[in-house]
């Protein structure tokens, strides 16, 4: 403790026609248990109402604050300034559209791209509401809610370099979320289906396989994991699929 | 020139009871928007830990279950405040809605056949779950409940379901207009026509018209300092409801404390900690909930296991800190490793993050903390809000009124859907037969006001700080309206309060206010805030007797002779307290009021004759 704070924040308002893109630095005495939500919200609050920044749950669990750290994205309610030294520099995502100061435009991206992935279980059956529910294996339904975790914060996007180089990456967040329906017995689409989606450099033949998505995820998804697994599986798809065009060109 | 939009329904909120009603309305062909204040997967419904209440009786503690049982549990948790009728409708449709859940994708817990273990107050127990039943949707236990009836997806049940929901939502077409909050109704007295709202990314004002209106923007407890709420609860649906003058408001003054937030920063761990078995400790690490209440010890409902821990903590048995209050323990260390880092993952989480301990060696610090809001727009059982024809509101938003005076662990969760379902269907109905005529010279009127608001914040003059009259409003509440309630503190509260209303007159911006800017952001909602504090604390006032949260010192007995009723708020233009109405609790009796079977407290019969 007794720390003095110095935290550089990155502002502009594009609403505002006399702001320039700048760096601020503000000082601020550290308390105990301090993090960046409580840090920011006092600065707001004592120093600079018109401060930009989001934050929701405020508790690590609706992913709302991703912003860069010290150079690295993170989820700021979850960061302790006691981890951090104390000349802090904060900028928000890249990647995402910037709506002013550390405050970036997630939402309307990730529903973008959850309507490009058509992100729901895809099945003809119809719902019963006087049948018993169809069962599934208790691991299973684990192992789908391992994947299921992500919290679309977009750190993965902001510490990918494809994403830096082309903005229709699809990134890590939506290769997870492929990964999680295939997994999923109660989604009858194949593999072609899922091909059509991602088996080009929008999706998993994009990536680089710099490992940025995994080493910044807030909450330890195994990306990586999901990258291989989709770009073993899909690239077997292309093969067999190349195979059997030939087929019928011969 | 201000943007108009049109639909047919329109949702404040794209939590899960507004997406799920949204579903039922769009599933019906019907146009419908969203308006959130964030991204909608980050709703407040996504932070919902623990799970959702539904009496399928599949787990072997669940056995014997029905929705009979579920109901008796939810009545007695209500206090007897409740509406039967709702009740009766939630308890027999939870199962159905769970099932439809899992056809949509949700990856609920499953039952797993043969041996297993599991905790109650420290003690390690066997069971043994039928092999007929594997794979089925399993339960866990939750305080306040008869069986296991939580039905869960680890510990990410609201982040699992909401994700679920709102990904069916794109499915079926719904559009959610995120970051745009709506500032006030447009209505003519009769019928609501829709919002005037801020683009939080612009700033513009947009006006939002529909053929029905739906209020599901959850709960409203950021009017306290210290609670579990996001940060964007603050009631922003139910308060823009108010300012009408006819919208009533029920049951304001009853308010959930939930025994497990974490000290100093309020954010919630989980019922399912106490579920699994967990167990509270006091200074000298005993356990001491057995000693006031035997039977259910931690897992009595949680307006009485806050009280008993305030209790506790008044004897002197709290532990000293830092920040002020005294807290107590919580520990699950005898969980095991395998459970606290999959099953209560979350709870290890923010052990780790936000505290810097590890909850397989530590004790958890811990202290009641604001939660729930039960009252809010006061509907009938079909959801549609009194006062306005076309306006309807579902989940915590509203007072529909499934809680009564304490709502139970997973059934509030569960009621965001169930209801959602129900209300869902009753608005399609609505819809179905509705016309709808604009009325230029409303919408125009509304308009002019909401922005000579907005200019009189950034040009003329006021003095007062947004952020310091917010403090006063929270600290007021914390104070005068808290677990114990009392006729001197909240009457000294309702005054402050008063206070802080008249005040809120005067108030001004020290910032520009261009663009999305957060002061102009609040300083638009805060007298509204304010006005449903004073609901809140003047119900409370005026309510003297002890009802589930609602806790006299000087009126301990639950009065059913005189206060078997549900306050009504409505604000009339330019007063400074609200006027209060009552009705009976609930129309009909299935269950006669009783003994809730613990919490103790004596209770005035409605046979008693008048003292």
């Amino acid at each position: 403790m007794d720390r003095m704070l110095t935290i550089n924040i990155f502002r502009y308002n594009p609403q505002d026609p006399d702001s320039k893109p700048h760096m601020e630095s503000f000082y601020i005495d550290e308390t105990e248990s301090m993090t960046l939500f409580i840090a920011l919200n006092r600065i707001r609050e004592e120093q600079d109402p018109s401060l930009q920044f989001d934050f929701c749950c405020r508790a690590g669990i609706c992913g709302q604050c991703g912003m860069v750290i010290n150079g690295r994205p993170n989820l700021a309610c979850k960061t302790k300034t006691k981890d951090l030294p104390s000349q802090i520099t904060l900028l928000p995502l890249p990647f995402f559209k910037l709506i002013g100061d550390l405050s970036v435009d997630t939402g309307t991206w990730f529903r973008e791209m959850n309507t490009h992935i058509e992100s729901w279980i895809h099945t003809s059956k119809e719902f019963d509401p006087e049948a018993e529910e169809e069962r599934m294996d208790n691991e299973l339904a684990e192992q789908i809610y391992e994947l299921d975790r992500c919290v679309e914060c977009g750190c993965c996007l902001a510490a990918c370099g494809t994403a830096r180089m082309r903005e229709d990456f699809l990134g890590a967040v939506a290769l997870n979320r492929i990964a999680r329906f295939i997994l999923d017995p109660r989604d009858e689409r194949e593999e072609k289906d899922y091909f059509e989606i991602i088996g080009n450099d929008q999706g998993i033949f994009g990536c680089m396989g710099l490992l940025g998505c995994e080493d910044v995820c807030p909450k330890n998804l195994p990306l990586q994991d999901q990258l291989g697994f989709l770009r073993r599986k899909m690239g077997f798809f292309a093969l067999k699929d190349l195979k059997r065009g030939k087929k019928k060109t011969c | 020139m201000v943007e108009t939009i049109y639909t047919d329904l329109l949702c404040l909120g794209a939590g899960l009871a507004g997406e799920r009603v949204a579903i039922e309305a769009a599933g019906a062909g019907f146009d419908v928007i969203c308006l959130s204040l964030v991204h909608s997967k980050r709703s407040h419904s996504s932070a919902a830990q623990g799970g959702m209440q539904a009496a399928l009786g599949n787990s072997v503690m669940g056995e014997g279950d029905s929705p009979d049982v579920h109901f008796l549990d939810t009545v007695k948790g209500s206090d007897w405040g409740c509406d039967q009728e709702v009740a009766r409708m939630f308890v027999d449709t939870a199962p159905i809605v769970m099932r439809e859940l899992a056809h949509w994708g949700v990856p609920w817990n499953r039952v797993v056949g043969g041996k297993g273990f599991y905790y109650k107050g420290g003690q390690k127990y066997e069971k043994f779950e039928d092999p007929a039943k594997e794979g089925l949707i399993t339960s866990r236990n939750f305080g306040g409940t008869a069986k296991w009836r939580t039905c869960y997806t680890s510990d990410g049940t609201g982040h699992a379901v909401l994700y679920t929901m709102d990904n069916r939502a794109t499915q079926m077409g719904v559009q959610v207009h995120d970051r745009v909050e709506a500032i006030s109704m447009i209505h003519d007295g009769e019928h609501c026509q829709g919002v005037v709202a801020r683009c939080l990314k612009t700033g513009k004002l947009r006006v939002y018209l529909a053929k029905a209106t739906l209020v599901a923007t959850g709960g409203y407890g950021r009017i306290y300092k210290n609670t579990t709420n996001a940060v964007i609860c603050e009631g922003g649906g139910q308060s823009i409801a108010l300012d009408t003058g006819v919208v009533s408001l029920g049951n304001m003054e009853a308010i959930q404390f939930h025994p497990t937030g974490i000290v100093p920063t309020d954010i919630l761990v989980t019922e399912g900690c106490r579920g699994d078995g967990g167990t509270l400790l006091d200074k000298n690490e005993d356990r001491f909930m057995p000693d006031y209440e035997p039977e259910k010890a931690e897992l009595a409902s949680r307006d009485v296991v806050s009280r008993r821990m305030i209790e506790h903590i008044r004897k002197g048995f709290g532990v000293k800190n830092p920040y002020g209050d005294d807290h107590l323990w919580l520990d699950i260390r005898h969980l095991g490793e395998a459970h606290i880092r999959t099953k209560l993952r979350e709870v290890d989480e923010i052990c780790q993050n936000f505290l810097g301990i590890d909850p397989l060696h530590q004790l958890i610090p811990v202290r009641p903390t604001h939660h729930y809001s039960m009252g809010g727009v006061r509907t009938n059982k079909h959801g549609a809000a009194y006062g306005l024809k076309g306006l309807f509101a579902a989940g915590e938003a509203a007072c529909w009124d499934l809680h009564g005076f304490n709502r139970l662990g997973g059934n509030s969760l569960a009621e965001t859907v169930v209801a959602g379902k129900i209300i869902g269907a009753k608005v399609v109905e609505y819809l179905q037969g509705a016309t709808a005529t604009f009325k230029t010279a409303v919408i125009d009127e509304r308009l002019k006001k909401d922005q000579a608001r907005i200019d009189t914040l950034i040009h003329g003059g006021g003095k007062e700080n947004v952020y310091e009259l917010r403090n006063m409003m929270q600290d007021a509440l914390m104070k005068g309206v808290g677990i114990f309630r009392n006729e001197k503190d909240l009457d000294q509260a309702v005054k402050t309060l008063q206070e802080v209303h008249a005040r809120t007159a005067n108030l001004g911006l020290k910032s520009n206010g261009l663009g999305a800017n957060p002061e102009l952001a609040l300083a638009l909602k805060l007298p509204g805030m304010v006005r449903m504090a004073l609901c809140v604390a003047y119900g409370a006032l005026e309510r003297r007797e002890s009802r589930g949260c609602h806790a006299r010192e000087d009126y301990p007995a639950r009065n059913d002779r005189d206060w078997l009723v549900r306050t009504l708020a409505t604000w009339e233009e330019g007063a400074d307290l609200p006027t209060l109405r009552y009705e009976p609790a609930t129309p009909s009796f299935e269950l006669p009021p009783g003994e809730r079977g613990y919490g103790g407290g004596k209770i005035i019969s409605a046979d008693d004759k008048e003292a």
